[in-house]
């Protein structure tokens, strides 16, 4: 298969970028998206020019940390499927793609195609967690935790933190990552003595990053790999509201 | 204090403020739309109706519903405009490239139908409310006509109270109310008007088939499960305030609803001679026509 | 090189126990005092940077992807075991132990197999405390499966993503860790030196990979946990950026590296396609429960199927060859990972191969479906079929999948004692970076259990008691301006110089190919000593080839992915050659390693336990020399050596 490849290439973060043509010939329809990549990059090195740097790791649509905005769809017009488990049988021969970044204020371009993604990170590190120690935890089976439950918090914590829903976003909102968190977390019992201040630590942490607000419109859900259900948005708005309830009569800290 | 600024700090605390006022709104327009359609029950029910809703309770109760629901407004639109700066801010560079994946439109037109609707709101207050749009044909007779006095004001003409088509008295006075029927018929006669009042509900109308459903989402109340249901109200909910609202001009413009100066009074019944000359002008004019 | 493993005294179930006791504390204001690098962030290094900070000592984590979540620990899918005997049907300690230590072909420690199944549950109790959503049957209690021919079930499991919930579990408890202040995160940091200060590890260089800047860190010790190095073979499933660089320059460093040549050979890969591809698939072992391997019985067959000529499923009976159920009657096509490997490679060798490569054999559903109905098959496997048609694009409700063996895990590993300790001081190796746990094979659902114990349980201590021993005084005595820093640093950059100055015409990528063919052809599921004597031959032209005519393109102080790639395949060569020599000195047949000269006469692994029930550890002698081979003699005590017999 033959293709054109409109990529955006950005040597630093301070440089500006633009989107570079290039041809590519002979893809095997087999190939992943990345793997047609490699090609590019092979292709460009053998003719002595920098290639491509893009994010990569698992190729098994895991690690989450692939982040191609293919033809204006985060991993591309397949859904539940992360760009590098994205074939190339899906496109039509001689088609052209356009490649660009994740786009939004918290996530700079670094080089080409990489973004610096930390703030998703931070969200994390203020309150998406469940304090324990090691050793000192009960008995798995202390908590009975009924299967809908164990379900409910399974389909939320299968986000891979890739940032697509951030990135699909028209707003740049990072409320699909963070509910994902939350809603996985505060559904558990094991979660529910820090499940207000979980709400409301990762919610500030998520607005002071520079993320978009939510504007319901469900492109999130649409561009997520793991098919992560605006649900868990609900969930956090809800327990976010209660926490900040509750807050407001009996403040604590 | 410092809770309730953090909470409007947030995008999602502000969020809940909108699916809240937006709440109200949407009760609101309810209200309006089946007050409205009573302009089909004749001039005596809607005039009764907006008798009604201005003098039954006291003035201080009915400014105070204004006040509250423009606080509503005003809020919805804080809201609304901060969230969408603070959503700009977020992506300074765009895409050169974008496709939408599932939203739909009405969705995505929140921002375009809601400042459009928000210039509706002040031409209708303005039009209807304070009746003050100039070049509108308030002097209309039979709806307003000019003070006589210095002040040059327009004060809006009054037709009798009517039950079962004859005048209500209280106290052996007739009790005199505004002729709303002719003034929304009056003002639907401008096709510019009626045209401008269709659009906005439709757009209203697509700002309700997704608002609706939102708001649920945003107060935290609604999964999968309900969403598609509540997708449905939404678009069904839309469509009859878009429907109940634009029927009215429609029905104006092709003639099924006319003046009635009388304000519902049975032809023959014991009619007191209406000695506004003006009024009579006006009832000869509608009679050429 | 001192190979003592330091095994506790006393009877194999209170060796931990005591060995706890008998460990130096250090006083908890004290711990504060103290830094530890973490060099990786997966279940072993996560774990540990998240239980040592907790603690309160002050952590350095290092990871060269851009957040500690995405370490391939996260790529596992089946399960993690554990000895509850949640379900009541004999599990033990004892039982998971003796399980482990022969799944590992009698070739594993047996005190720290032991500790291992020990500590097994409190890691299930950890996890769920700490979030992870693990399948729970409709009464809240938890689930459990049996995996890998395991008779008991003992594997917990939340859903094809285990791994990932674990990972995500550990890091969630770094990250509050770093939200506290007390673990620094240095994400897109390649480890490419380990520095020694009076014989001990005291601290690590590292390359910034986004600006390319080569700085010291120092601590009081340092923890290595990166993982495995499938990818000398260049495919495998590991992720991409797996790399031996960390492991192998500690090696160069005065670190035993032990049994580098046990690598594990998944059976149930989705074939290669061509030569542009970058990564082999893993589909869950669980497909072989219902599906029938088999080959094409002629090789023209075979050939005609592989031209399209020949639709598989016109294919008869009687010519086909359902190999495992031939060869394994009482197994059939569940015998275990290595031996249905073999089987499948030799079907192949022998012409019967199906793929558009030759390279692989049918994974038939078609009797399932007819026996159960289509849906219930789609119930069990559904996800995986999905998974398969995704990748392949063939409906395998259809046309029968192919599958073909792919490397998964490696054994080998940092040697290390019962302390997690490497022959260095100072420097402690967990998780796939160490050899420890699993002997010449790893059972199914071991791999995560092995990470989150050294991460969890054992390195926290064990790190405490080095640091106990060394006394308060020298807590934060060596800093990065120590000599021996700046030397280390030095010797960095003149390598990264040196990468980049060789001005050839291959590219590093193609480098690593040629390497992963040679890998694989000579000391992949079958070797020999004619074929290991030649691979080493060949290692050594390539690197020759390597050194004299690589090329990098770009700059090295900007994100450069050919600089990193040389960078990690300029290790991978040295460590392929001593991967074969490992091969070609272990004369025997042993779980994942198989010495065709070494099997008897059904083609079965012979194992020679007169002679090498030892672990090879091998010490790095120069750049030219041929490293120097040691042994640590295993000693069983509890458990009798007998054959592997899967008839």
């Amino acid at each position: 298969m033959n293709f054109t490849l409109r990529v955006w290439r950005q040597k630093d973060s301070v440089s500006r970028g633009e989107l570079v043509e290039y041809k590519i010939q002979d893809v095997s329809e087999d190939s992943s998206f990345l793997e047609m990549l490699d090609i590019l990059s092979e292709n460009l090195v053998e003719d002595g020019k920098m290639p491509m740097a893009f994010d990569y790791d698992c190729r098994e649509g895991i690690c989450g940390m692939c982040s191609l905005t293919i033809d204006g769809i985060p991993h591309g017009p397949e859904s539940g499927t992360t760009a590098c488990q994205l074939h190339m049988r899906h496109f039509k021969d001689g088609q052209t793609i356009t490649i660009e970044p994740w786009r939004a204020k918290p996530f700079p371009v670094v080089k080409d195609l990489i973004v610096d993604r930390s703030p998703l990170d931070k969200i994390i590190q203020s309150g998406g967690f469940i304090t324990t120690r090691a050793g000192s935890a009960t008995d798995a089976n202390t908590h009975l935790i009924d299967k809908g439950t164990a379900d409910y918090a399974m389909d939320a914590a299968a986000c891979i933190g890739c940032g697509a829903c951030v990135a699909a976003c028209p707003n740049a909102s990072a409320m699909l990552f963070t509910s994902a968190k939350v809603a996985h977390m505060n559904s558990l019992p094991q979660g529910k003595p820090e499940k207000h201040r979980r709400a409301l630590a990762m919610v500030s942490t998520m607005d002071g990053e520079g993320f978009g607000g939510c504007t319901n419109i469900g492109e999130c859900e649409a561009a997520c790999p793991k098919n992560i259900s605006l649900d868990v948005i609900a969930h956090l708005n809800r327990d976010y509201a209660i926490a900040q309830v509750k807050n407001f009569f009996k403040p604590s800290a | 204090m410092r809770h309730v600024f953090n909470f409007l700090q947030s995008t999602v605390g502000r969020k809940y403020l909108m699916a809240l006022t937006g709440l109200v709104l949407v009760f609101f327009v309810l209200g309006h739309m089946l007050g409205n359609l009573q302009i089909f029950l004749g001039a005596e029910a809607i005039n009764a109706y907006a008798y009604k809703l201005h003098k039954l309770l006291p003035a201080s109760a009915l400014w105070f519903i204004r006040l509250f629901l423009l606080i509503c407004i005003a809020i919805h639109v804080w809201t609304a405009v901060t969230l969408t700066l603070d959503n700009r801010k977020a992506r300074p560079q765009g895409y050169q490239k974008k496709q939408a994946i599932q939203a739909t439109y009405s969705s995505r037109t929140m921002r375009m139908s809601g400042i459009i609707l928000l210039s509706f709101i002040f031409f209708h207050i303005a039009h209807f409310t304070v009746r003050s749009v100039p070049g509108m044909k308030y002097n209309e007779p039979g709806v307003i006509s000019k003070k006589v006095d210095a002040s040059n004001d327009f004060i809006p003409t009054e037709v009798p109270l009517v039950k079962k088509g004859e005048a209500v008295f209280k106290n052996g006075q007739k009790i005199m109310t505004f002729n709303v029927h002719d003034m929304m018929i009056a003002g639907f006669k401008s096709k510019l008007v009626s045209l401008f009042y269709i659009v906005a509900t439709g757009l209203l109308c697509l700002h309700l088939t997704h608002g609706v459903s939102s708001m649920f989402q945003s107060l935290g109340i609604r999964n999968s499960f309900w969403r598609v249901r509540l997708d449905r109200v939404a678009l069904v909910y839309g469509w009859t305030i878009f429907l109940g609202f634009a029927v009215i001009p429609i029905a104006t413009l092709v003639g099924i609803l006319r003046a009635d100066p009388s304000g519902g009074l049975i032809a023959n019944a014991q009619v007191h001679q209406q000695e506004d000359i003006t009024h009579k002008l006006f009832t000869q004019e509608v009679t050429l026509k | 090189m001192n190979l003592d493993a330091k095994i506790p005294e006393g009877p194999l179930a209170q060796k931990w126990a005591s060995h706890k006791f008998n460990m130096k504390l250090v006083n908890p204001s004290n711990r504060r005092k103290y830094s530890v690098i973490v060099v990786g962030s997966g279940l072993a290094g996560g774990a540990a940077a998240a239980s040592l900070a907790e603690q309160g000592y002050n952590v350095s984590c290092f990871c060269y992807q851009d957040s500690p979540r995405r370490a391939h620990s996260i790529a596992a899918q089946g399960g993690i075991n554990a000895s509850k005997n949640y379900q009541n049907d004999g599990d033990s300690v004892h039982r998971l132990f003796y399980d482990t230590v022969k799944g590992g072909d009698y070739r594993a420690r047996e005190a720290n197999v032991y500790r291992l199944a020990e500590v097994s549950s409190d890691i299930i109790d950890q996890c769920v405390a700490n979030g992870v959503p693990f399948a729970r049957e409709y009464g809240g209690l938890l689930a459990n499966r049996s995996f890998g021919g395991a008779q008991v079930s003992r594997t917990f499991y939340a859903r094809g993503q285990t791994g990932q919930q674990l990972l995500l579990g550990a890091y969630s408890a770094l990250s509050r860790q770093i939200g506290l202040g007390k673990v620094k995160m240095y994400n897109r940091h390649e480890m490419l030196d380990l520095v020694k200060v009076d014989g001990h590890a005291k601290g690590i260089i590292v390359r910034n990979m986004v600006t390319g800047e080569v700085t010291s860190h120092a601590a009081d010790c340092v923890v290595i946990a990166t993982g495995g190095y499938g990818n000398v073979f260049f495919l495998s499933t590991n992720a991409q950026g797996c790399n031996v660089t960390a492991a192998y320059r500690a090696h160069k460093q005065g670190a035993g590296f032990a049994n580098p040549c046990y690598t594990q050979i998944h059976p149930t890969c989705i074939p290669v396609h061509g030569d542009k591809q970058s990564k082999l698939t893993l589909m869950s072992e669980s497909l072989r429960n219902d599906g029938r391997i088999w080959a094409p019985k002629l090789a023209e067959d075979a050939l005609k199927i592989r031209n399209g000529v020949l639709d598989p499923n016109s294919l008869s009976d009687d010519n086909r060859d359902y190999f495992l159920e031939r060869k394994y009657p009482s197994f059939g096509n569940l015998a275990p990972r290595d031996i249905s490997s073999r089987a499948a490679k030799e079907a192949c060798d022998e012409g019967r191969g199906v793929a558009s490569t030759g390279l692989g054999v049918f994974l038939d559903f078609r009797d399932a479906i007819q026996r159960e109905g289509k849906k219930a098959i789609e119930e069990r496997y559904g996800n995986l079929f999905d998974m398969y048609q995704c990748i392949t694009g063939d409906n395998p409700y259809v046309t029968p999948m192919m599958i073909f063996p792919a490397v998964h895990y490696t054994m080998g590993g940092l040697w290390v004692d019962y302390n997690l300790e490497s022959t260095i001081p100072g420097m402690f190796v967990g998780g796939e970076a160490n050899f420890s746990d699993h002997g010449a094979n790893r059972l199914g659902a071991s791999a995560l259990m092995q990470g989150l114990s050294d991460g969890y349980f054992v390195l926290p201590y064990t790190v405490g008691n080095y640091l106990g021993e060394q006394g308060v005084h020298s807590a934060g005595k060596v800093t990065n301006e120590h000599q021996a820093f700046a030397e280390a640093e030095n010797r960095v950059k003149a390598r990264i110089d040196k990468l980049q100055s060789i001005n050839g015409s291959e590219s590093p990528r193609s480098f690593h190919k040629r390497l992963g063919n040679i890998i694989w052809e000579y000391c992949g599921m079958a070797r020999s000593e004619e074929g290991l004597t030649t691979a080493i031959e060949k290692i050594k032209e390539l690197r020759k080839d390597f050194w004299s005519n690589l090329r990098v393109v770009g700059e090295a102080g900007n994100i450069n992915p050919e600089l990193e790639r040389a960078g990690r395949v300029a290790d991978f060569i040295e460590f392929g050659e001593l991967m074969c020599r490992d091969a070609l000195m272990r004369e025997e047949s042993c779980g994942g390693h198989f010495r065709i000269e070494h099997q008897t006469e059904e083609g079965e692994a012979l194992r020679d336990d007169e002679n090498f029930t030892f672990t090879g550890v091998w010490e790095y002698m120069g750049d030219d020399i041929d490293p120097r081979l040691h042994k640590e003699e295993l000693i069983y005590e509890n458990v009798k050596l007998a054959t592997r017999s899967y008839k």
